[in-house]
């Protein structure tokens, strides 16, 4: 099966140890995980990992199926790029003398929307947001002078949903409380 | 009036019983004490039966033996490090075949922890991947909650085993104890939620079925959906075979039973497997060694799967209709919609195969044509001179097929195996939990020469608690199941599998406890029933057959069709 790359959704509870049991679930099937970023979601309590990795589609529905099991993690969703909008962060330092003997700099950070953080005698450090394609562009572009160091993000991403997935998820498992708290009265 | 305070070791046993807990499986040590320390101090109030086993393995399988027969949580406590660590063949054991134990490990003070202080081992990091649920402790005040979670998680939905890390220090706090238990986490759903229209498809397919199939697990055991198991094959007269963890769901009498599936299953029901119309598998998860060759199997089937665990549907098997949920209620209410059927030829054509394999296998293990012992007709004998309450316990390798295939059970919950880690050494400890946990059961084990000794430590429990377990060891000096393999699949290159063995019987008398044993037919049937009638615990070593085998066989990964009954 033709590989492509999945963005994996994890809503968790914030325990200890949690990375480290979704991380598991990859390794166990040989799967390397590509990017990987946690965050606050925007339900109060509740922690979102998203995960990139190349595989096929019956793997990463089974992960995120295992994932699933995982005591402490409430819904994993997986998505391909035409469901999301993502986007990853480069911070790139140059020599701030390439920068100055010509216009070569200014116009790649005009070119590809990047903007310039802080700039000393020595170096000056260039933010980009973007695609991994445009990052690995502007790279290409700014490496034919000298980059001294780069760092990217691991992708965001966003559902094209108007709200958190997980909602209906939380919806039906408050009715589940409830019902229980009933049996019990 | 300011409530009293109790230490964190102290509210641990108080949430014990709160739970319920009777009975604890344990080995003491520095990290841990605390705890024993409490158990010392309310040993007349709270009164739990804790048995100090010789191993912390022998612990975790004792609790696995006693929460597979009883249908309760089973408890281990150990201490750190090393014991920590010997647990976790237990857990994993228990974590593939759906085991509800809580097993607490001592821990490091939270200031030493992560500086490789004495017996610190990264429970935590070990042990998340073969349990249900683990998680460290480290205030006192948190061990009422994290307990009532333990049993909650261990307990409900697909059962399996919970790890709680105890620092040392919340085992000394002083905490205020109240109690509430576990009966919701967001996070986790137990039971997926029924759905209607799944039930009505699994109805249409059975109802336009017209040679349906059905493959019980454990699934309704854990469920306890026995009585609607019966109901649903019933209704639509739906021939029925077991994995080896869902034997005894079905007595052997029962007209709709046509066995064992898998590797060293039956005849029949692989090969029906291959013919059917429409595959019922119900609270299974087929496994490599019910399976065989995945891409042949069942090709020719539309698949039913009724599960607890939505990870297992379309897993390994492609399925037309998943019916996700508790077999408990799916089953009735897919039998609801079920059409009264009968299946009378079709559940005759499985007769060709049962006489098949009665006259290739089973005739040549009951009456073998020479005169030395086989496991099988030690097993038939032990079987025929038992009843209702027997539970047999077994080790893994030969001993373990040849007693699923001989021992007729007639109640559910009366087989334990290990199955899905195949865990030798397994046998002993567990029989030791299996008799404690069903007391009104007499308590069988059945190992090999090989299994025994991975654990034999654990015959001193039973010599100190006077727990009267049978053992038999069908003792071929060989580490039987892969000499087997060498014999069929690698040019019978015998590599490490023949094994010189203590006098058991001796070793046995050592531990004060009574043995025979047994080198000619002529001698086993009395000496089956001189053990039966035993009170105390009892070693019977049966000489047989040096190079057995047991068939029938599917070679791993060959289709199930593919079944040998001979060489």
């Amino acid at each position: 099966m033709e590989n492509t790359l999945y963005t994996v959704t994890v809503y968790s509870e914030n325990q200890v140890g949690l990375l480290n049991q979704v991380t598991i679930v990859f390794t166990r099937r040989q799967v390397n995980i590509e990017s990987l970023t946690v965050s606050r979601s925007a339900i109060p309590g509740i922690h979102k990992f998203t995960i990139t990795a190349y595989t096929d589609k019956e793997t990463i529905r089974k992960i995120v199926l295992q994932i699933e099991k995982r005591i402490d993690v409430l819904k994993a969703y997986y998505y391909t790029d035409e469901d999301i909008i993502f986007q990853e962060i480069a911070l790139y330092k140059v020599p701030t003398d390439s920068l100055m003997s010509n216009n070569e700099t200014e116009t790649l950070v005009r070119k590809f929307n990047a903007r310039i953080l802080e700039v000393t005698k020595e170096y000056t450090v260039i933010e980009q947001a973007g695609h991994k394609a445009e990052i690995d562009a502007m790279f290409e572009a700014l490496n034919k002078n000298k980059i001294l160091q780069f760092v990217r993000s691991g992708r965001v991403a966003i559902t094209r949903s108007p709200v958190e997935r997980l909602s209906n998820f939380l919806e039906e498992m408050e009715a589940r409380r409830k019902e229980v708290v009933n049996e019990n009265n | 009036m300011e409530k009293k305070k109790i230490t964190g070791a102290e509210a641990l046993l108080f949430a014990f019983a709160e739970e319920k807990v009777d009975t604890i499986f344990g080995y003491p040590g520095g990290a841990i004490i605390p705890v024993f320390d409490a158990l010392y101090t309310h040993k007349e109030k709270l009164a739990f039966n804790h048995i100090l086993t010789r191993h912390e393995q022998g612990a975790a399988h004792a609790a696995q033996g006693y929460a597979r027969v009883s249908g309760k949580v089973g408890v281990v406590i150990v201490t750190s490090g090393p014991a920590a660590a010997n647990i976790v063949t237990g857990v994993a054991d228990a974590m593939l075949d759906s085991t509800p134990i809580v097993v607490v490990t001592g821990q490091t003070s939270v200031a030493a922890l992560g500086s490789d202080a004495f017996q610190e081992t990264d429970v935590l990091g070990i042990t998340q991947a073969v349990t249900k649920w683990s998680y460290q402790i480290r205030r006192a005040e948190d061990i009422p909650w994290a307990v009532a979670r333990a049993f909650y998680i261990a307990r409900e939905g697909r059962p399996g085993p919970v790890v709680l890390d105890l620092s040392k220090d919340a085992q000394n706090q002083l905490m205020e104890f109240s109690y509430e238990k576990c009966r919701y986490i967001r996070s986790y759903q137990p039971e997926p939620k029924l759905r209607q229209d799944k039930i009505a498809e699994a109805a249409q397919l059975i109802n336009q079925a017209r040679q349906p199939f059905a493959v019980i697990g454990q699934g309704v055991i854990l469920g306890k959906a026995e009585q609607e198991l019966f109901d649903f094959l019933n209704k639509a007269d739906i021939p029925a075979a077991s994995t080896l963890l869902g034997l005894a769901v079905m007595p052997v009498d029962y007209r709709l039973n046509m066995g064992m599936v898998g590797m060293h299953g039956n005849v029949a029901p692989n090969k029906k497997t291959n013919e059917c119309d429409v595959l019922i598998a119900i609270g299974m998860r087929f496994s490599d060694r019910v399976t065989g060759k995945l891409s042949e199997y069942a090709p020719q089937a539309k698949v039913i799967h009724f599960d607890i665990d939505p990870s297992e549907i379309n897993k390994n098997v492609k399925v037309e209709v998943g019916v996700l949920g508790n077999v408990k209620k799916t089953l009735p209410a897919v039998t609801e919609l079920l059409n009264k059927a009968e299946h009378k030829e079709w559940i005759e054509s499985f007769e060709e195969h049962k006489s098949c394999e009665d006259r290739e296998v089973v005739s040549k293990d009951l009456h073998p044509d020479n005169g030395i012992l086989t496991m099988a007709e030690v097993v038939k004998c032990l079987s025929d001179n038992t009843g209702q309450n027997t539970i047999v316990v077994t080790d893994v390798g030969q001993n373990q097929i040849t007693a699923a295939r001989y021992f007729s059970a007639f109640n559910t919950r009366k087989i334990v195996t290990s199955g899905g880690l195949g865990t030798m050494g397994f046998g002993l400890p567990a029989g030791i939990g299996a008799a404690l946990g069903s007391p009104e059961s007499k308590t069988f084990v059945v190992s090999g020469d090989g299994g025994i000794q991975m654990t034999i430590q654990e015959l001193g429990t039973i010599m100190e608690y006077k727990i009267p377990v049978k053992v038999i060891i069908l003792n071929n000096n060989y580490l039987g199941m892969v000499r087997q393999w060498q014999e069929l699949f690698y040019e019978e290159r015998y590599s490490s599998t023949s094994i010189q063995n203590p006098d058991f019987v001796a070793l046995a008398a050592a531990y004060g406890i009574k043995g025979r044993k047994v080198e000619q037919r002529q001698d086993l049937a009395e000496a089956v029933r001189e053990m039966i009638a035993s009170d105390s615990a009892y070693v019977l070593e049966v000489m047989v057959e040096k190079k057995g085998i047991v068939y029938p066989m599917v070679p791993a990964g060959k289709c199930i069709t593919e079944i040998m009954l001979k060489n």
